[in-house]
């Protein structure tokens, strides 16, 4: 299917920044479409309760918020589709976006296509990956009751996810790859004082054994200190390593730093491209925030509509 | 959700899922599951479009106890494709509407 129709404005991404600019882009009259993409809502629908939105003192779930952000956007005209934008070109005007083989033309587009887990980077992960690996502790944990697995990492997110886990499993082992972690005080001490919590530091995965059948079995821990190595028997491997930005189908398109993320101009959603916007996690790799998000997300349908409006 | 959809427990799996003649796609989900509520939509289109050829079944697995670990759950969702008693395709995680649109189409060409 091919739609001929120019849009006014494309919206690429469902997370908090895609669907506030959708609100706002929506109300400015610019009939927004969302390409939702392959999580529609994002990485707040992997998550449990939300509890520093401001407006939801008793906090909120991820996935609910979302909704109601996306009935938001709706409520004003914007068409959301669960469609993932595989290819675009901004060569020239109009802009054309991909959906396969689907080709979507627009004035102006929008990406906030956020950033997904880091994975290591093991080709055990194409196997199992769902079946033992995880990178969603809040959806996959309920798996693991009794069971001992392993929480990769040592940021706050990692510190989080095993405290988390000790919930179902009957031990969690935290594997850093350093001495010191980077996690804030508080979430390491939450974790120093849980019984069901084992700490190896200076350790890296440098494999993981199991079958789609069985599960995960085991993983081959690397010391980063001497160079050796040892099987350690667990059934789960939860990654909480950080995130990488969804860029992947901007390379060479648009402008990205070193570590993928799109450059936009201070204090605005511009990229190097003139109408073409970013807001969200895919161009801010320091405060994540569903509330920073949301903001940049505004920011983005204000630069859209200011640009429209001088075409 | 679809009318269409059914319900599916440890007591009816073996009668509505190993001894359909359709095709059957049972899907794991749970209530706190994010992308389960995502796929939810697709799964309701796709059991109304291919309600001929194809039943999809639900199991949640708060309340089913056997079947997930039955299967070797280990992640949600995950969607067991069924046909003539065997297993004959699985995917973990979101999947686009054209996948499993795709998927389901393979199985029913081969009969």
């Amino acid at each position: 299917m091919t739609d001929k129709t120019i849009h006014k404005t494309i919206i690429i991404g469902s997370g908090p920044a895609g669907l506030t600019a959708a609100i706002y882009a929506a109300r400015a009259n610019l009939s927004p479409i969302v390409f939702e993409g392959n999580q529609p809502g994002g990485q707040l629908t992997i998550t449990t309760d939300v509890e520093n939105y401001p407006g939801f003192p008793d906090g909120i779930l991820g996935p609910d918020m979302m909704d109601l952000f996306r009935k938001q956007a709706q409520k004003f005209g914007a068409e959301c589709f669960y469609k993932h934008v595989s290819k675009v070109d901004f060569s020239n005007s109009p802009f054309k976006v991909y959906v396969q083989e689907e080709e979507y033309l627009a004035e102006s587009v929008i990406i906030s296509t956020g950033a997904s887990a880091r994975m290591l980077g093991l080709d055990a992960e194409k196997e199992l990956m769902g079946y033992g690996i995880s990178t969603c502790a809040t959806c996959d944990g309920y798996f693991f009751k009794d069971k001992e697995i392993v929480v990769v990492g040592g940021g706050d997110s990692a510190m989080e996810e095993a405290s988390f886990l000790t919930k179902f499993a009957s031990k969690v082992s935290i594997i850093h790859r350093r001495e010191e972690f980077r996690a804030s005080k508080i979430m390491i001490d939450r974790v120093l004082d849980n019984p069901k919590i084992e700490i190896i530091k200076n350790a890296v995965v440098a494999d993981i054994f199991g079958s789609q059948k069985d599960g995960v079995s085991s993983i081959l821990l690397k010391n980063t200190i001497d160079g050796k190595e040892r099987n350690f028997d667990c059934e789960g491997v939860f990654y909480g390593i950080g995130h990488k930005p969804n860029t992947d189908q901007f390379k060479g398109v648009i402008n990205l730093n070193d570590q993928g993320y799109i450059v936009t101009d201070p204090g605005s959603t511009l990229t190097n491209v003139d109408g073409v916007f970013a807001c969200g996690d895919v161009q801010d790799d320091h405060y994540r925030q569903a509330i920073t998000a949301a903001g940049s997300g505004c920011m983005a349908a204000i630069d859209a509509e200011k640009y429209l409006e001088d075409l | 959700m679809s009318d269409k959809i059914i319900k599916i427990t440890d007591q009816n799996f073996d009668e509505l899922v190993i001894k359909a003649e359709k095709l059957v796609i049972v899907d794991f989900w749970a209530e706190w599951c994010g992308p389960c509520k995502a796929i939810a939509p697709i799964l309701d289109k796709i059991s109304d479009e291919f309600s001929d050829n194809v039943l999809v079944g639900k199991v949640n697995v708060d309340e089913v106890k056997e079947a997930p670990v039955k299967y070797g759950i280990r992640s949600i969702p995950t969607l067991l494709f069924f046909h003539k008693g065997d297993i004959v395709r699985q995917e973990v995680g979101l999947q686009s509407e054209q996948a499993l649109v795709d998927g389901i189409n393979q199985i029913i060409k081969k009969g």
